[in-house]
């Protein structure tokens, strides 16, 4: 799923449609949101550097991390970062969010370059000292977009690594807009941002989640029975969910289907869960008291009941039982199916129904209609 | 024995690293290896944390380390960690006048939020500027080798008036200096605090920070003479930029005694 994923980013929007955009979400339980946005963009930068996609360059908006973590991340994966490059650009929002230092540099009579100085690539990284003001925010990102690719046709990208920080500045509806702005813009080939979902009400978070065309979530293998949070009494389950999780994508054409990921030295990777059916199975029922589940000498078992109608047709004569032959009759049966009954059970686990008539006063079970002298 | 058992606490933190560098050669040895990283510790009313505060404090003003500590006091005055540290085996005194111990008290100084006029942001940016040019007045030497310590940051809410979102501004800007000057960052915090709310947003903000989240809870079995509680250490280590990705968890008991405090795995104990 998440070659599906980075693999719709690389191909960008038709023309005259909105880019397609992927909310990444994560929570403390499985806080491995990050890496995610890391390896998305790190597949995404390979595919522009490779001249694939269908944008040309990258603006990554960071505001949880400094632009040295993205440029060492990216230099580590392989991709040049050095200043003149023609494809990447950061909107710095980590250094400076609310424009203290910025300040303090005014104040000593200081008017040097702020960002010169926050990070030592200064070409490639551009401080944001005002966050609050997302007009600016958004003509920042498009000044920095279209100075990598120029006005015209061609398209960048844009990666938010932190929806939070900007939910926490401004109000959803404020931030909501940006990221309509971003989406409907021409130039934009595609749009990906991340979010620590359990920060905010649920609203906020479907309200982004409906703005996006996916939906990347990052779940915990096994999720305690009691608490919200991952409960810390419980270790096994916690080192259960270290390192490792559950990778569920929800495209919006198709339902999306599960992966289990696992963090490793080099990264995070990506494996198909062995068996679908089960995994989502497991999501999916709610946690109850008694087993819904089958054990594999009950399903064997289960298999070899006949139900009561099946066994009809396989070359004997059809009999129903119709009520109407004799008690006597019923008797020596009776018994025979008694013996029969018992060495059935011996050798199998064959059920069926025996049925007795009470008495002759007993309704014999017929097609003649009991009631036929009602007049309806 | 004393010496290896402390070491859980060091080892689940990576502060055993140290010790092997240090062998190797002497330029690792300077190195500190908490540095860039975020030290969340979480505690309870029944168990308190601090413990773990003052040791990280003792270990980083040891001799064989060259770590300068600024520490905000929200919650004691001086005199406190003076005795406490004393016990341990550390002046803080004599640190504080050699220069490698700041104290901010933000007690007898007027807390950042009572400034009239500076509302906006609650005073937290002052105490910003006062912490960076702190660190850009020290000595080349000792300027990579940082720690910003917290104690704690319920009361700094409390300080700011309630305005949780001033206390992650300024904890925001306080991650920038670990990336700018490659400080570490040690915060204590209180996690029952937070319990009866349905999501505690500023707690689960500052796990979301942490690259290392010590939390210190009573027995789930409840109170025992000869143990005191359990520490569980998460150590992300996710954002580390030098790309060497070290993550373990681990559990174990620890017993605070007069001027010690014995760490053990559960069960190991006669």
């Amino acid at each position: 799923m998440a070659e599906t994923i980075c693999r719709s980013l690389r191909d960008g929007g038709l023309e005259g449609e909105h880019a397609p955009a992927l909310t990444i979400k994560d929570t403390l339980a499985s806080p491995f949101g990050l890496h995610v946005f890391t390896h998305v963009l790190s597949q995404l930068s390979s595919s522009i550097l490779a001249g694939k996609s269908q944008s040309r360059g990258v603006v990554v908006v960071s505001f949880s991390r400094s632009p040295s973590f993205y440029a060492d991340l990216l230099r580590r994966r392989g991709a040049d970062v050095s200043s003149p490059n023609k494809w990447i650009r950061i909107l710095d929002c980590y250094t400076d969010p609310l424009g203290w230092k910025e300040q303090q540099l005014k104040e000593a009579g200081n008017f040097a370059d702020v960002s010169g100085e926050a990070s030592p690539s200064s070409g490639l990284a551009r401080v944001c000292s005002n966050v609050r003001d997302l007009d600016k925010l958004y003509s920042l990102i498009l000044e920095l977009g279209i100075g990598l690719v120029g006005q015209g046709k061609v398209r960048f990208s844009v990666a938010i690594d932190s929806a939070n920080e900007l939910l926490r500045h401004a109000s959803m509806s404020a931030v909501a807009g940006l990221l309509t702005n971003l989406r409907s813009h021409d130039q934009i080939s595609s749009i990906f941002w991340l979010m620590h979902s359990d920060l905010h009400d649920v609203k906020v978070t479907s309200a982004l989640e409906y703005m996006s065309s996916m939906v990347a979530s990052v779940e915990p293998l096994s999720v305690a029975a009691n608490g919200l949070k991952g409960d810390t009494e419980n270790l096994s389950l916690l080192e259960q969910n270290f390192g490792k999780g559950k990778f569920l994508a929800r495209l919006k054409r198709r339902n999306g289907r599960s992966e289990e990921f696992r963090i490793e030295q080099s990264g995070i990777t990506f494996t198909s869960v062995s068996s679908q059916e089960g995994i989502i199975n497991q999501g999916l029922v709610p946690k109850v008291q008694f087993n819904l589940e089958l054990s594999e000498k009950e399903r064997i078992e289960r298999a070899k009941v006949i139900l009561p109608f099946e066994h009809q047709g396989n070359g004997k004569p059809i009999e129903i039982y119709d009520g109407r032959r004799s008690l006597a009759e019923n008797k020596s049966g009776e018994t025979s199916a008694l013996v029969g009954n018992s060495q059935r059970t011996e050798n199998s686990g064959e059920g069926e129904i025996i049925y007795f008539r009470d008495s002759d006063d007993e309704m014999p079970d017929s097609d003649e209609d009991p009631d036929d002298d009602l007049d309806i | 024995m004393d010496q290896r058992s402390s070491n859980l606490l060091e080892e689940a933190i990576g502060l055993d690293n140290h010790h092997r560098h240090q062998a190797e050669d002497a330029a690792a040895a300077a190195e500190w290896p908490l540095s860039l990283k975020v030290v969340l510790i979480e505690d309870s009313v029944e168990t308190s944390g601090s413990f773990v505060l003052h040791h990280l404090i003792k270990r980083a003003l040891s001799p064989q380390s060259s770590n300068v500590i600024i520490f905000l006091a929200f919650s004691q005055p001086f005199s406190h960690y003076d005795r406490l540290l004393r016990k341990l085996g550390c002046n803080l005194a004599a640190q504080r006048d050699s220069g490698r111990f700041f104290f901010f008290d933000m007690l007898q100084l007027q807390s950042p939020g009572r400034n009239e006029g500076k509302t906006s942001d609650g005073g937290f940016c002052e105490l910003y500027r006062r912490i960076q040019k702190t660190i850009a007045s020290l000595p080349e030497k000792y300027k990579k080798q940082v720690t910003v310590m917290i104690d704690d940051v319920s009361l700094m809410e409390v300080a700011a008036f309630g305005s949780s979102q001033h206390v992650l501004d300024f904890l925001r800007y306080c991650h920038t200096l670990t990336s700018e000057f490659g400080c570490s960052f040690v915060a204590l915090n209180h996690e029952d605090i937070y319990s009866s709310m349905e999501s505690p947003t500023f707690l689960l903000e500052l796990e979301y920070l942490a690259d290392v989240l010590i939390k210190a809870e009573p027995l789930a079995t409840g109170l025992a003479a000869d143990v005191h509680g359990q520490l569980t250490v998460l150590n992300r280590g996710i954002c580390n930029p030098t790309g060497s990705f070290v993550s373990k968890i681990r559990n174990f008991h620890f017993r605070v005694k007069e001027n010690t405090v014995d760490y053990f795995y559960p069960g190991s104990r006669t």
